[in-house]
């Protein structure tokens, strides 16, 4: 199998983690897009790994994996607290710091 | 006596006593300017009293200075200048200044009128502004006024003159405008104010030029080097001095503010702008005698000023109806013959001191007569709506009369010893010079005559044309007391100076011998025709304000009255030359600090707060928003890197 199908999985899949990102307004979304994103990048690092036969970016996958999964515990913890907060997930409403 | 008493002492004695007197003479300034700082800051406390402490502090100096008269006296002529050390005031390197006083027959001429007159008019002030709440207020600055002018006319050096310079000046704006809740008084005073600025910038630059030249500004030093000074330099320094003499004097050019200057309290008009204050241009002249006399071209330009002031002050206290104004008008004319005699040379100087004298006497007898007539009409200032005083306030008319005479220059009363003096030196000399000054001063006699007949008729004769539900009533003892001191004074000073030469020889000291010189007229027929002018104006003062009748509106009159109503249009003139385009250079100088200055600081500032203004719009607040500009920056990055790699 041509080892580009995969770069191209992944630019597809980025794309969709951006566009998830920049026009939805619910948080948990939001988040899912950002989650997306990170992993078309984890995608890409695997497949470069594999394609210059070197262990580099798969050992780089790895700490993307243990950062996004801290990333989701913070994120979420705000995304909850700020639920509770103002009883919305909108990101469009959290615009406290805008005045 | 205390001359005899003193005589008779021991001259070990003599010696140690007139060294006290003399070394305290600092006190002459002390005391006045403590007693004006505890009225200060005594408080509401000293309201009920305060006013005797003010009376005392002049009337202690006048005791002092009188002991340091006749303890000057004591010696013979020529230890009768003494310089009193006081303390090194400004040493700094090779620039050495000392504080001084300097005791001669000048300076204690000075000492005597100034305390004597002084306490005489802080006696009458008790009473007269008796219902003022601010009463004791107006004591400090009147003793304040007192110490400065003390310590002008006792300064050793120009420089420590002139700190009292300012200070009479400063006093002088403070009670003009001593009821400034009232706008034009508050005008007034800042008139006076600025226009003895004028002045005063004379004083500096003459000054600095002594400082160039001489390298000290002590009257000693100055004097010693002046005859070796070139004619230039003391030109210079001459017409300086004169220019600070004319705007403290109230001479032409600078006359403008003294008319103004009746808007204070009639005390201080009385005091400061007929007594004291105003005759320390004449003052000033007079010392400076010895740089004077190396210039005689500044000569000349004080006796044209003196002379142009004397007739200007003589026309306009011819038409105007304001009482305080006549007689203002009147200080400038009759200081006007002071500067002509001190412009004159030495054959003057002893006369304009004399005639200083002699005016300070009766000149603040007319003005707190007026200011008893005031007193006694609610305030009143009008002339055309007196009439028929005599009955009324019998003090205030005898003194008043006594005053009139000696002004008139009547003999026996003081003012003929003095002005006819005045006059006869002035008719001295060769060429057109005696007959211009001597003609002036000569009519000049007649118009005071007529101006001032005209001032006492109305006031006191004729018929009464007084506003309803007026009771004009004598003054009280405080106030009568000092005007029948003062009229006892304006009838014999003169008379008894003038025997056989007193006043003359006790200033020789400072002026100089001088022979007598004939004049271009002989004396007599000087004499007479001074007496016929001024009994024409009297008779004619008494035909129009006597005789006929009075009208209470002032009639349309001619040209010149009109002028002369409106001070011969002097603040038209000022205003015209110095004040609009004063005032037009200052409006572009703001114009274009504004518009360019301002303009280009301003502008900064707005280029920040928009620049500020316009990245504000990135800040939306929106998480989306800041996502989609980092998406945007990345593939702006993308893009750049990709193309420079091709």
């Amino acid at each position: 199998m041509n080892l580009s199908n995969y770069l191209v999985l992944a630019s597809i899949l980025f794309a969709i983690g951006t566009a998830t990102v920049l026009l939805r307004r619910n948080a948990i979304i939001v988040f899912m897009g950002v989650e997306l994103m990170l992993n078309s990048a984890n995608l890409l690092l695997v497949t470069f790994a594999r394609i210059h036969g070197d262990l580099q970016g798969q050992v780089m996958a790895f700490f993307v994996m243990v950062v996004a999964a801290a990333e989701v515990v913070v994120g979420l913890a705000i995304i909850v607290s700020i639920f509770r907060a103002r009883r919305s997930a909108s990101v469009d409403d959290v615009n406290l710091l805008k005045n | 006596m205390a001359i005899l008493r003193l005589l008779e002492l021991a001259p070990a004695q003599q010696q140690a006593a007139s060294g006290f007197l003399q070394t305290s003479a600092w006190l002459l300034v002390a005391i006045p300017l403590l007693s004006a700082a505890f009225l200060l800051l005594a408080g509401k406390r000293a309201d009920g009293w305060g006013h005797w402490v003010g009376v005392a502090a002049p009337g202690l100096a006048f005791v002092l200075g009188l002991g340091v008269t006749v303890s000057l006296l004591g010696g013979d002529a020529a230890t009768r200048v003494r310089s009193l050390h006081l303390f090194s005031w400004i040493p700094a390197g090779s620039l050495h200044l000392d504080a001084g006083l300097r005791l001669d027959p000048l300076s204690l001429t000075f000492v005597l009128l100034v305390t004597f007159v002084g306490t005489l008019i802080h006696v009458y002030s008790v009473a007269y502004m008796d219902h003022d709440p601010s009463r004791r207020r107006f004591f400090a600055y009147l003793n304040f006024f007192i110490a400065a002018m003390l310590l002008l006319v006792l300064a050793d050096s120009y420089l420590l003159l002139f700190v009292g310079w300012e200070g009479v000046g400063l006093a002088s704006y403070l009670l003009i405008g001593f009821w400034n809740h009232e706008t034009p008084n508050a005008v007034a005073a800042k008139k006076a104010f600025v226009m003895n600025r004028v002045g005063d910038l004379g004083m500096l630059v003459a000054l600095m030029v002594m400082f160039a030249s001489f390298g000290a500004v002590d009257f000693t030093t100055v004097f010693h080097g002046a005859p070796g000074a070139s004619a230039g330099v003391l030109t210079a320094i001459s017409l300086m001095l004169l220019l600070a003499a004319c705007g403290k004097s109230a001479q032409f050019p600078l006359q403008a503010w003294l008319g103004d200057a009746m808007a204070g309290p009639t005390p201080v008009s009385a005091l400061i702008h007929a007594a004291t204050m105003v005759t320390a241009g004449v003052y000033l002249v007079v010392r400076s005698a010895p740089i004077f006399e190396g210039a005689p071209n500044a000569q000349l330009v004080v006796v044209i000023v003196g002379g142009i002031t004397l007739i200007f002050g003589a026309i306009v206290g011819l038409a105007k109806d304001d009482i305080k104004k006549v007689l203002a008008a009147s200080t400038m004319s009759q200081i006007g013959y002071m500067m002509l005699a001190a412009g004159l040379g030495p054959i003057g100087y002893a006369f304009a001191i004399f005639h200083l004298v002699t005016h300070g006497f009766f000149k603040a007898g007319l003005f707190l007569g007026a200011g008893s007539v005031m007193h006694g009409m609610d305030d009143q200032v009008d002339m055309r709506r007196f009439g028929a005083l005599q009955k009324f306030l019998p003090i205030t008319w005898a003194t008043f009369a006594i005053a009139w005479l000696a002004i008139l220059g009547i003999p026996p009363f003081s003012g003929f010893w003095t002005k006819d003096k005045i006059i006869e030196a002035a008719f001295v000399g060769d060429g057109w010079r005696p007959w211009v000054f001597g003609l002036v001063a000569l009519i000049g006699a007649g118009l005071t005559a007529f101006y001032m007949s005209r001032l006492f008729f109305m006031t006191f004769h004729g018929t009464e044309r007084w506003t309803k539900d007026q009771h004009p009533h004598e003054a009280p003892k405080l106030m009568t007391v000092p005007m029948i001191v003062l009229a006892v004074g304006s009838a014999f000073v003169g008379g008894l100076l003038s025997i056989g030469g007193a006043f003359s020889t006790w200033l020789e000291p400072v002026t100089g011998h001088h022979e007598h010189a004939e004049p271009v007229l002989s004396v007599p027929a000087i004499t007479v025709a001074t007496l016929v002018l001024v009994l024409a104006g009297a008779f004619f003062a008494w035909r129009q304000y006597v005789v006929s009748t009075v009208p209470v509106t002032p009639p349309l009159a001619s040209v010149l009255t009109r002028a002369a109503r409106h001070d011969l249009y002097q603040d038209e003139v000022n205003e015209a030359l110095f004040m609009h385009p004063g005032q037009y250079l200052t409006r572009s100088l703001t114009y274009g600090d504004r518009r360019v200055l301002d303009a280009g600081v301003d502008g900064i500032g707005r280029l920040v707060a928009g620049t500020g203004e316009l990245l504000r719009r990135w800040q939306n607040g929106y998480a989306r928003s800041y996502a989609a500009t980092m998406v945007a920056g990345l593939l702006i990055l993308l893009v750049v890197v990709l193309a420079f790699q091709s």
